[in-house]
């Protein structure tokens, strides 16, 4: 490579890095900052992070998108282990070209229609079947769900399409039961994409806010609707020392993913 | 034989069983909406202006008499308004896109050119800010644009500018916005695309004498087709729809069909009208959402 295009390519990618790096540090930054005006620089101070522990209504916002998040990833995770198996597994059957479409339709599907869709249905049932009563993290829960469960069905395919079938077959010869075989061969086998999927539904349902604000009722207001109707106004510091914590914890957890799937490929490299 | 057929069946049989909890979810939660939202889209506006009531109106009154109307979508045509919205969402969403392509090659370029170790962690850290909060990515941007904010401060400072530039609350921060939000979408796929390119061919290109820019745009470019669509298209088809970006940076004029689905439906209140601009959407999207499944498929079957 002659040095000087080495040169003008370099700087793109550090300019790219540090465009993508650049808000996200300024943020943590400004969360430290004692003024009240959030751009002018007063001093360090963790006034804001105090603000946050007493703030009840950071709180419980932060205890219910939790709770949606963890309820989500679960329900995601079982379903869409399942699709991604008779998807690989099942071969043709009645009606697998629907259920290819619904479960790849979610991925590139606009938020705001599928919030807006959603609501109607759960209204609609509501008049015809009286469920649900109430919208709230029911409700929250089951759209996340809904649309989460198409990542995780993505992820366990394409380890499923990478995994031998001969272990499962082998041990089917031997007499083991299905369910017997699908927990003790299939399930740890593709255990790393179901993890992968679950912590991806989990972070997708903690970073929605267009789909939550349709389908939630009043009294249910997760933490992405929270922020977002504090930030309409402006930047807020209390905000700051929010997504300072958010943006520490989603990092760790990134990293020790990297980790723990780089070690898992070179054991699996291995045997 | 006779084993092997039984083997099959009962692993069948019970994914078959399994397989109806999962059908039975998409079917009621995702396909049964969209036939919520065509059907009201088709009801009469004028009975459905309170929402609530409306619907419980509207689904008495389709019992007793079935009727149809295209009076919202008819609505659509004849306002400008939403004709020039429509035009000026893809618009946004195109140039977004083709600038996430300007910054996101040379960058999936020169990551897939790496040494496997350094590969992983410049990969990880275009991963990293995909996984932080869209919301809050968004958010930060209002920090340091304002006419407060760091950019504004900073220039202020070192005398370039004397007075605040208006950086935020216009197109300008909402281009910046979506290019910032969707840009490892768009690197992902095209590394993916780059990493496997083979490099014989660029070598041979050049042993043969032909200069960088011509195996650049005669070789590489060509074979990179593939993840340069898919990754377009990931930046393309959500920023159409995008609702935060406009809201957070945008001003009052910043015309996005996501905004105007949004204040048609919690402040103007009219469903079937709401419904109408959503289905109208849908059909802008299918196209490139079915060319985006056509090359995912492809791919799958290649790799």
């Amino acid at each position: 490579m002659s040095r000087p295009r080495s040169r003008t390519l370099l700087s793109i990618v550090a300019f790219g890095y540090a465009f993508l790096y650049v808000p996200i540090l300024s943020v943590i930054f400004y969360s430290f900052n004692d003024s009240r005006l959030v751009t002018l620089w007063g001093g360090f101070s963790l006034r804001w992070y105090r603000a946050l522990l007493e703030s009840d209504e950071i709180l419980s916002a932060a205890l219910l998108s939790l709770q949606v998040a963890a309820v989500t990833a679960t329900l995601a995770t079982v379903l869409g282990t399942l699709t991604a198996l008779a998807l690989n597994r099942l071969g043709r059957f009645r009606g697998r070209t629907l259920l290819t479409g619904m479960v790849t339709s979610p991925l590139v599907m606009p938020e705001i229609i599928t919030g807006i869709s959603l609501l109607f249905l759960f209204i609609s049932l509501a008049e015809w079947i009286g469920w649900p009563g109430s919208r709230g993290a029911t409700t929250i829960t089951i759209a996340h769900t809904t649309f989460s469960l198409a990542y995780v069905s993505v992820i366990v395919r394409s380890r499923l399409s990478g995994m031998n079938e001969s272990l499962e077959d082998a041990a089917m010869d031997l007499g083991g039961r299905p369910l017997r075989v699908f927990f003790d061969i299939t399930v740890p086998a593709i255990a790393p994409a179901m993890v992968a999927g679950w912590l991806l539904a989990f972070t997708l349902s903690l970073d929605d806010v267009v789909i939550a604000s349709f389908v939630s009722g009043p009294g249910a207001t997760t933490l992405p609707m929270l922020i977002f109707s504090k930030v309409k106004l402006g930047v807020t510091p209390d905000i700051n020392a929010l997504a300072t914590v958010i943006i520490v914890l989603v990092t760790l957890g990134v990293l020790t993913a990297a980790l723990v799937t780089r070690a898992g490929h070179s054991s699996q490299r291995e045997s | 034989m006779f084993t092997k057929l039984r083997r099959s069946d009962g692993r069948r049989q019970w994914l078959r069983t399994a397989l109806a909890v999962p059908y039975l979810w998409l079917l009621l939660f995702f396909l049964a909406p969209f036939v919520i939202i065509v059907k009201i889209s088709l009801a009469d506006p004028l009975v459905a202006v309170p929402p609530f009531t409306a619907l419980i109106d509207w689904t008495q009154a389709g019992l007793e008499r079935i009727q149809v109307t295209l009076d919202n979508y008819l609505f659509l045509f004849r306002d400008p308004y939403y004709a020039v919205i429509y035009l000026n969402s893809i618009k946004m969403a195109a140039i977004s896109t083709l600038l996430c392509l300007l910054l996101g090659y040379p960058i999936a370029y020169f990551i897939a050119r790496q040494p496997a170790r350094w590969r992983n962690l410049l990969l990880l850290g275009i991963i990293l800010p995909f996984w932080i909060s869209f919301l809050l990515r968004v958010y930060a941007w209002i920090g340091l644009l304002s006419s407060k904010g760091l950019i504004n401060n900073f220039l202020l400072s070192i005398g370039i500018i004397d007075q605040p530039l208006s950086l935020i609350y216009n197109d300008f921060a909402v281009y910046l916005g979506i290019v910032y939000s969707y840009l490892p979408f768009m690197i992902l796929p095209l590394y993916a695309n780059l990493e496997r390119l083979d490099l014989d061919l660029q070598d041979a290109a050049a042993d043969l004498g032909a200069r960088r820019w011509r195996v650049f745009v005669d070789v590489t470019l060509p074979l990179s087709m593939s993840g340069i669509l898919a990754g377009s298209l990931l930046v393309f088809i959500p920023a159409i729809g995008e609702y935060i970006i406009p809201a957070l940076l945008g001003s009052a004029d910043t015309l996005m069909i996501g905004r105007a689905l949004w204040d048609e439906f919690f402040i103007n209140r009219d469903w079937p009208v709401a419904s109408a601009v959503s289905v109208v959407l849908l059909l802008i999207l299918v196209l490139p959402m079915m060319w985006f499944q056509k090359i995912q498929a492809r791919q799958e079957g290649g790799s």
